[in-house]
């Protein structure tokens, strides 16, 4: 990059909902900043832009990709390799980039029960001949392709190289701001750069320290799904069974969704030092069961901690909502072989 | 598959009871699976979950957590925590496809070395039936999902 | 020996194979798991030796660390529970923590266990590559040091609990002896004589129960009861329930003149067995320690209907000494170690009803004998049948009560031969011409003394029927047995069923564990069995410790025994609670739990996951922590905090994720072929 050029910005999205794109709108005025520093080199939510712009670019011509979105299809991985060499720095924007999230709780079934899902079952559909997407199909005119859709949804570094990542479902605009100054920083000022691999604009405390609600200490004898309980004001809403994943959470959202009521989600990813969300998650939960005790007969206990499993409808889903993809299993085993080993 | 499949079980012993179990059927020369490799925990309430997961992901086709009969643990009530991770645990596994067999919770008091001897061939038996898991080569580097290996090209661990 | 330096090793791991001479070679490879164990990663050396555990072996240790400067040992022998400290002192006679060592079990886990030499050389390396990943993360400890508070509680004032509280105060130690009956003495005091010697119970074991409530150095605190245990090895604090006597002990002198004036008798269901009466303001015994009497609440008229007072009316001291206003004392101790002796129970015979105890009025219990037999007894000492005078000319003893016997206890109760044996032997001597027939299944008479008594009672003319009684009945098929009690018995020896009619039945019940010892188990924090016994810390080599670090058992509560055994453990407990506190500090594992209060988020899952509440939240700052000396390690917090911000001492994630992974080296897909 010669001196006198800004540095370049890039923001793609993959396998996401949209929502990322538009949070980079709430950093408000300073979007005004970004557009006095940056240059952008590639951003098709906003400007048209084409792949071969892409490709006709020198590596490391984008100074910082905000990538966001899982890894869904060939496509997807395809244009997470060309902005990775394309770019300086590769940065996994919200969830999805960084651990998979909702898309990728569809590794809990499989990709033909999706395709079934959406081609075939699904109530509002209009598809009589149950046609569902091919890769290839050869029609009169010629042959036509489109990206195969793979089986496993995987996070961005689980295909290439990441530099920073900012988690988030979408992430908050100081967070936003922060990578933002920390590259800019670093490029115009020379201040050094964290860590590769950094998670930026985050703590490593769980979300619970920047929760005020009053917490206690947990017995829980029944957990409630959000519409079967209105939640008492000012109480941790964990204590009152209202699955909240803040204990397993990395913060820095300052407790958005404790405050105004609802159990937060998720969606900071795991502290440091844990291996799996969802498992440690799943671990806490399961220890302040309020059920069974040493005096009681087995029979009797199991019955008890059944009773109270049985209120946790979507365990999965529950704890790995966004860590899916960066989950030890990662995906569930799904097949025609009814799991008897061989096909 | 042409050679013998040997399920490999990660057990998770809990020092006091399951552990001293496992001594006793060895002092006492009880013949049993050598399937199950043993790590010791001072109680079956330090087995994180992800332990268990750890287990699965790496190879193992079984993971048995064993620890004191319910009342006798030597921590109290350790291992109540330990059934109520296990149950929770159990649910999720199974939204995840991994069979309830290979996954278990035993008992085995210091003195039931055969009980504990048992419960490890029992296991050992039910993964023959149910065959491998090889979670990172079958699940996770397979384009497909879950299929016999041979279909599977071997890529290069993540 | 191999060999092999790894460049990029971050430490130097030493690997020790042992062959235990063929106990491990015989099944595993050793060589092979050695030579393989020097090309893992980070094993700087690798050796196999016939024994690691001679002195020879652990040199060899000592020396690798001082010349080839390892920074971690795994010796891959027997279990832990044999030989780890044995070789984490060797490494620290090299100049290594002791805790940058790790064990692998190849011998009880794996060359006992099979002899398929393939799966047991592949399970030795797994689980030796396990070991080694996880040493690497090992971390140097430091022992925690424990004060011991000189002070010790004994609970139960039988045989036992005397004989640790006289052992201890007699070194010069204070003890504190609670005994929830209003005397001590136990069961021994209710017999009449002990086997083989026939010594008189009461004469051997008064001169003790004197003793100890005459010693300087024992608390003696009777109708009272542990209600709750705090603390840890070195300091507890203990709340013992003082029940109320409605006697004030200040004042009273013990003449028993109250006992004599009380006009109310009861059956005494306790001492006596239920064969004699007391009075309502009574001592269990005359020789009973302390002399203070009781007043029974429950049957006292002045407390049910608010008239009576003849106690305190006659009582002589001044000021009187029945306080009819006296409450339970709540006291406080502090103690330094525990021994539990709290005995045994009796089996209930009446959970057989083919043997007819309770319906059949001259089936007695083994209990009831005793008290018949003895001089100071509700009999005078005499063997009558329930009328009070006639002498039975027949009787028959059964063994194996509720023991032996897959619908009760499995378990033999040990001492059911040697007291059936004495029994006939009293029979033999108070009536000679009486005919006695001992049902048995197996004669058992291990121990000094024991096989000569039975050869006596051969000599003396018992009848011995080796079989197991069937029944105890009165319905009689012929003549001869009309009117008597008929023994439905298979002789094995001769092969056919025999019905033996007597006048008097006697049943041997087994020792069984005391109702609640389960609750007691549970209030000290220890471990108890199926069976209700409390578990010892090793059953050869460590009968008397439990797994729970200073608390002791001694005597019945851990398994049936006899008056000597129950002594034995009873001094033997003293000796090592002695020992500890002329220490003054002990050493403890540093197998604790920590949390980094900068990451601790403050959420409050752990809070309730101790059972020693060693947890506590700091309302202020937000965070929890762990109060180290209360934690006893079992890493159940550790496994809860979802922020992984509680670390397991020498337990650690780290630690044992690397042993997954090690444990597994062998099922990584390019390894897999199947």
């Amino acid at each position: 990059m010669a001196n006198n050029e800004k540095p370049k910005l890039a923001m793609y999205w993959s396998s996401s909902c949209g929502g990322c794109e538009i949070s980079v709108l709430n950093i408000h005025e300073h979007i005004l900043t970004v557009d006095e520093v940056f240059d952008v080199a590639f951003f098709p939510c906003i400007a048209d832009f084409k792949t071969k712009d892409v490709e006709a670019y020198p590596d490391d011509y984008i100074t910082v990709c905000l990538w966001n979105g899982a890894i869904r299809n060939a496509e997807n991985e395809e244009m997470a390799h060309l902005l990775r060499k394309k770019s300086m720095f590769m940065v996994a924007y919200g969830s999805c980039a960084y651990e998979g999230c909702i898309p990728a709780l569809s590794n809990l079934t499989s990709k033909e029960a999706t395709y079934n899902t959406v081609y075939k079952d699904n109530p509002s559909l209009d598809n009589p001949d149950g046609i569902i997407p091919k890769t290839s199909v050869k029609v009169a005119e010629g042959e036509l392709t489109i990206p195969e859709f793979y089986h496993t949804v995987k996070s961005l570094d689980q295909v290439v190289d990441v530099d920073y990542y900012l988690p988030g479902c979408p992430p908050e605009p100081p967070q936003i701001w922060a990578v933002l100054q920390v590259i800019v920083g670093a490029l115009l000022e020379g201040t050094p750069l964290p860590p590769k691999g950094s998670i930026v604009g985050v703590t490593n405390v769980a979300v619970c320290e920047e929760c005020d609600l009053e917490k206690n200490e947990k017995v829980i004898s029944r957990f409630y799904r959000p519409y079967e309980i209105v939640p008492e004001p000012g109480i941790c809403l964990l204590d009152q069974g209202i699955m909240c994943m803040g204990p397993a959470t990395r913060g820095g959202c300052e407790a958005l969704c404790p405050s105004v009521g609802m159990g937060c989600r998720g969606c900071y990813g795991p502290m440091p030092g844990v291996e799996d969300q969802g498992a440690k998650m799943l671990s806490a939960v399961a220890s302040v069961i309020g059920a069974g005790n040493e005096n009681m007969e087995e029979a009797e206990i199991e019955a008890e901690i059944q009773a109270v499993v049985d209120t946790i409808a979507d365990p999965a889903g529950t704890f790995y909502r966004f860590s899916m993809a960066h989950s030890l299993l990662q995906r569930a085993k799904v097949n025609g072989s009814n799991g008897k080993g061989e096909a | 598959m042409s050679e013998k499949y040997e399920p490999v079980i990660v057990g998770f012993l809990c020092n006091w009871c399951s552990y001293r179990a496992a001594d006793l059927a060895g002092t006492a020369r009880i013949q049993y699976a050598p399937n199950l490799r043993a790590i010791r925990v001072m109680c079956s309430g330090r087995v994180d979950p992800q332990f268990v997961l750890k287990a699965l992901r790496d190879g193992a086709d079984g993971v048995m957590i064993a620890g004191c009969h319910p009342g006798e643990c030597h921590y109290v009530n350790g291992n109540i925590k330990t059934m109520r991770r296990f149950m929770l645990l159990q649910k999720m596994l199974t939204q995840l496809g991994i069979e309830e067999e290979r996954v278990q919770l035993v008992w085995a008091s210091a003195s039931e070395g055969i009980v504990l001897a048992e419960k490890i061939d029992q296991m050992t038996e039910a993964l023959r039936t149910l065959g491998p898991l090889n979670w990172k080569k079958r699940v996770l580097n397979s384009g497909n999902g879950y299929q016999a290996a041979e279909a599977i090209p071997v890529l290069e661990e993540a | 020996m191999s060999e092999k330096k790894h460049p990029d090793n971050k430490e130097r791991v030493g690997v020790y194979v042992c062959h235990c001479g063929t106990n491990i070679s015989k099944v595993v490879d050793v060589e092979e798991v050695a030579r393989w164990a020097g090309e893992q990663p980070n094993v700087e050396v690798s050796r196999d030796y016939k024994f690691m555990c001679s002195s020879l072996g652990q040199e060899l240790i000592e020396q690798d660390i001082k010349e080839k400067g390892l920074t971690r040992v795994v010796c891959a022998s027997c279990s832990p529970h044999m030989h780890e400290k044995t070789f984490r002192t060797a490494c620290e006679r090299g100049g290594l923590n002791p805790f940058l060592f790790e064990m692998t079990n190849i011998r009880e886990h794996d060359s006992w266990i099979t002899d398929d030499k393939e799966a047991a050389t592949i399970k030795a390396k797994s689980l030796v590559r396990g070991s080694i990943d996880r040493v690497v993360h090992h971390e140097p400890l430091d022992q925690i040091p424990v004060e011991i508070n000189p002070n010790t509680l004994v609970v139960g004032g039988g045989i036992a609990g005397i004989t640790s509280a006289l052992e201890l105060a007699d070194a010069g130690y204070h003890v504190y002896l609670v005994e929830r009956e209003p005397s001590i003495g136990g069961h021994m005091a209710q017999l009449d004589k002990t086997f083989p010697t026939l010594d008189c119970s009461a004469c051997i074991l008064t001169p003790k129960m004197v003793d100890v409530g005459q010693h300087d150095n024992i608390t003696l605190l009777t109708w009272s009861e542990v209600e709750q245990v705090d603390g840890f090895l070195g300091n507890f604090t203990i709340t013992v329930r003082k029940k109320a006597r409605y006697v004030n002990e200040e004042h009273c002198t013990g003449c028993g003149i109250c006992i004599e004036k009380c006009p109310f008798n009861v059956v005494d269901d306790i001492f006596e067995a239920g064969m004699g009466t007391r009075k309502v303001i009574y001592r269990p015994f005359p020789q009973a320690v302390p002399k203070y009497p009781v007043i029974d609440k429950e049957n006292c008229v002045y407390f049910q209907k608010g008239k009576c007072k003849a106690c305190e009316i006659f009582c002589p001291t001044e000021p009187n000494s029945i306080d009819f206003e006296q409450e339970d004392e709540i006291l406080q101790i502090e103690v330094g170690n525990i021994i539990l002796a709290t005995g045994y129970d009796l089996f209930d015979v009446k959970r057989i009803p083919q043997y007819g105890y309770g319906k059949l009025e001259n089936v007695f219990t083994s209990l009831e004998f005793e008290r018949m037999v003895n001089a100071a007894g509700p009999t005078d000492g005499k063997i009558v049948l329930r009328d009070q005078e006639t002498k039975p000319k027949s009787v028959a003893i059964v063994h194996c009560v509720g023991s032996r016997d897959e619908n009760y206890h499995k378990y033999c109760s040990k001492v059911c031969c040697m007291y059936s044996l004495k029994f006939a032997h009293l029979v033999h001597e108070r009536i000679p011409d009486a005919e006695i027939y001992d049902c048995y299944i197996d004669m058992r008479t291990p121990g000094k003394g024991y096989e000569e008594f039975y050869n006596r009672l051969l000599e003396e003319g018992t009848h011995f029927i080796r079989g197991k009684v069937a029944e105890i009945t009165d319905a009689a098929r012929i003549p001869e047995e009309e009117g008597k009690l008929i023994v439905q018995v298979e002789d094995t020896l001769i092969g056919r069923q025999r019905r033996v009619p007597v006048d008097m039945v006697i049943l041997s019940p087994a020792m069984e564990a005391r109702e609640g010892s389960k609750e007691v188990s549970q209030l000290f924090k220890m471990g108890c069995d199926f069976d209700g016994f409390f578990i010892e810390r090793h059953p050869k080599l460590d009968p008397v410790a439990t797994m729970t670090d200073g608390i002791l058992i001694a005597g019945a509560c851990q398994g049936p025994k006899d008056v000597p055994e129950s002594v034995s453990q009873g001094a033997a407990a003293a000796a090592r609670v002695a020992g500890l506190i002329s220490r003054g500090t002990v050493m403890m594992e540093p197998v604790r739990a920590s949390i980094d209060q900068d990451a601790c988020s403050g959420c409050r899952i752990c809070n309730n996951m101790c059972p020693y509440n060693a947890i506590i939240f700091h309302e202020e700052e937000n965070v929890s922590e762990v109060i180290t000396a209360l934690c006893q390690g079992c890493g159940t917090c550790v496994a809860a905090c979802p922020s992984s911000v509680i670390t397991g001492a020498h337990f650690t994630n780290d630690q044992l994720l690397s042993q997954i992974e090690g444990i597994l080296w062998d099922m990584r897909p390019e390894k897999v072929t199947a």
